[in-house]
């Protein structure tokens, strides 16, 4: 195992009762609160941007460039609201971070909140997650008991608030216009930006909205200072370590934090303990949540200009590049949450992109056109492939179809739901033509693991 | 008949509206609230909530409807939730749908013979390296085979009505029944 990593995000997590406040205390928690708040805001919103810390939520957005678009008005509240909605298949790490360390994301909360001049943090969980709900709830107690959490924060006689609102049941509500719409008691749709919700937010007032992962990350940033904090990753301009997670046909499924920078092979091979079963191969792995393009450890990069982001990897395998904002972007698909979902030589990709279309199909809000009907075309045209009953040229429409949902949205939700299908009639086209002629009979995803799952104790 | 809170929720209503900066914020906290003693979001809670919040039924029906996790029918006193997105479905999700079926003699959507368990089919839960995984109530069941799967099922259809408690969340009195 190369996990020479020594832990820093996740230290309190194999310390028992770490989600208890005097316990997380004797770890460390709230000196960073007591140190962030006796300085200038504007001097840790700097520290933040000097730590190049790009969102945990998927979008890679640098943070401390976030926060620093606020620019309230006088007479204006700022919101911080935390976007623990957790939502994005194959995604599972926030979840972690509020059972294990509910702490540390309260002091994140509290750092964040004096940047930004904020007197008031909702977070926002998925309706899903009752018992994460119960753990802050817990812990928002305690910390408000000592004062901590209040009107008077830590003794320096500010106020800061954190209320928890629980979801009720939808993947859009992770978008962040959704998310503000949802806190506002309406459906959860997304609001067209502009205006951004720096300017417009929660209740018409400046609110910035930040992933459970990258809030909490703000006292280990304060503690190492930005620039130490951001060379643990092994990246420019994409700093720190983080949470990984690997799903799927791996021996060792779960949460790991490694450094930015390391690549799938890394991942699934020295921290997930390799193939659940060496007979059948790694075939492909969506890297980073569902809405991220396939990748194929048999496709090599393309990069023989040395002008290209990629040069260096030029004639290796995709799954060799470090996992970052930029460079997966380079490579055709994004980074997103970093949590891996890995298939082995048993699964059919025709069948796997066809759940992950009914996940869409189901999840569209249903607003724009293009979005509402094209995730209902798209798995109409998946069924009747896996069912035998198309043509080759349906396998054309199918790609039409991605192609005129996307730039046509008020989210990105329909490029979300595009681009990986795209991806996967890129990376499988011959999977995709077979299906055509003969449908994909009675393959199951689940084919390599039902006599472990059915019959016989684990 | 009127919906009305029980006395220890109702001294909740209005914490809860004192969080927020508008009244209609509380609309998500409050349908749970009374979803967690209803069971269900009936014509009369949806009433009762506009009511406190000042809005129209209209308005709250439309968020209602919105929410997948927000009970529009009567379901049975267990709700049991099964993951069939990828993830889940690569390590056994079909498999394990197919067992409850089996075992309550229903589809997924419908109530098994015995009354007291609604299964209904999930999307993603955040637990997608613990697969294959159903929610029952407020609880995750993670890394399953059939056999501790029935395991679970045993001890909660065994269980007595006042036990059945587990669905607060809002009064935080689920704590292990
Ligand atoms: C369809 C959709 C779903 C999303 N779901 C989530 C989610 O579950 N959690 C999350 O943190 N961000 C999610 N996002 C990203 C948010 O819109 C937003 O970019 C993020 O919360 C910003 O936080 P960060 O900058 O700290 O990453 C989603 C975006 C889209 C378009
Ligand atoms: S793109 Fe889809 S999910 Fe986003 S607002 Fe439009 S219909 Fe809703
Ligand atoms: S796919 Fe089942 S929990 Fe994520």
């Amino acid at each position: 195992m190369s996990q020479a990593f020594e832990p820093v995000f996740t230290r309190r997590y194999a310390v028992e009762n770490a989600h208890l406040l005097e316990v997380a205390e004797r770890h460390g928690a709230y000196q960073m609160a007591r140190k962030a708040l006796a300085m200038d805001p504007g001097a840790v919103t700097e520290e933040v941007k000097k730590s190049n810390i790009r969102g945990r939520g998927g979008a890679g957005f640098p943070t401390g460039m976030k926060w620093g678009f606020l620019n309230p008005k006088p007479d204006e509240r700022v919101y911080l609201v935390i976007n623990a909605d957790e939502s994005e298949p194959g995604t599972f790490k926030d979840r972690s971070i509020m059972e294990k360390d509910p702490h540390k994301l309260i002091e994140g909360i509290l750092i964040a909140c004096h940047a930004m001049r904020s007197e008031c943090c909702y977070i926002y969980v998925r309706g899903e997650l009752p018992f994460c709900i119960t753990a802050l709830e817990k812990a928002i107690g305690e910390a408000r008991q000592k004062g901590y959490v209040g009107d008077n924060v830590l003794g320096t006689g500010k106020k800061i608030d954190i209320f928890v609102h629980r979801g009720a049941g939808a993947y859009i509500c992770g978008e962040e216009t959704a998310l503000l719409n949802s806190l506002e008691g309406r459906r959860g749709e997304p609001r067209l930006k502009p205006p951004f919700p720096a300017v417009k937010g929660a209740f018409g007032m400046p609110t910035i909205v930040n992933n459970v992962e990258s809030i909490a990350s703000v006292p280990d940033i304060l503690e190492l200072g930005g620039e130490k904090w951001s060379s643990l990753s092994r990246l420019p301009k994409d700093g720190g370590s983080r949470l990984y997670g690997v799903s799927g046909h791996v021996k060792n499924p779960g949460i790991f934090e490694a450094p930015v920078g390391i690549t799938l092979r890394e991942l699934i091979y020295d921290y997930a303990g390799g193939m659940l079963d060496e007979s059948r191969p790694l075939k492909a792995v969506v890297p980073g949540g569902s809405s991220t393009p396939i990748l194929r450890p048999d496709r090599t990069v393309n990069a023989p200009n040395p002008e290209h982001p990629l040069h260096a990897w030029h004639g290796k395998s995709e799954i060799d590049v470090p996992m970052g904002v930029d460079t997966y972007r380079a490579l055709g698909t994004m980074l997103g949450t970093t949590c891996a979902i890995v298939m082995d030589s048993s699964v059919n990709m025709v069948e796997a992109c066809r759940n992950l279309m009914r996940f869409y199909k189901h999840e569209s809000c249903g607003q724009c056109t293009p979005c509402r009907e094209g995730t209902g075309w798209l798995v109409d045209l998946l069924n009747q492939l896996c069912e035998g009953r198309a043509s080759e040229g349906d396998v054309a429409t199918l790609v039409d179809v991605a192609n005129n949902m996307m730039g046509n949205t008020i989210c990105a939700f329909a490029e979300g739901t595009a681009m990986p299908l795209l991806g996967f009639v890129r990376q499988f086209p011959d999977e995709f033509m077979a299906a055509a002629k003969r449908g994909v009979g009675n393959a199951r995803l689940d084919a390599s693991v039902r006599t472990l799952v059915a019959g016989r104790a684990a | 008949m009127a919906f009305a809170l029980s006395p220890d929720r109702e001294q909740r209503v209005n914490e809860i509206i004192g969080r927020y900066p508008t009244k209609r914020a509380s609309v998500l906290p409050l349908l749970w609230l009374c979803q967690e003693q209803n069971g269900w979001i009936s014509a009369d809670v949806i009433e009762f909530v506009a009511h406190r919040l000042e809005l129209s039924t209209a308005v709250v029906k439309g968020v209602v409807t919105f929410y997948t996790m927000l009970f529009e029918h009567p379901v049975a006193p267990n709700v049991v939730w099964v993951c069939r997105t990828l993830s889940c479905d690569l390590r056994g999700g079909k498999t394990i749908q197919e067992h409850l079926e089996k075992r309550f003699g229903c589809h997924a959507g419908g109530t098994s013979k015995d009354g007291k368990f609604t299964l209904l089919k999930a999307e993603c839960l955040a637990a997608c390296g613990y697969a294959p995984m159903v929610q029952i109530n407020n609880e995750f069941h993670e890394n399953l085979t059939t056999e501790k799967l029935d395991r679970v099922i045993d001890e909660i259809a065994a269980r007595t009505p006042d036990q059945r408690s587990k669905r607060d969340v809002t009064t935080e009195k689920e704590q292990h029944a």
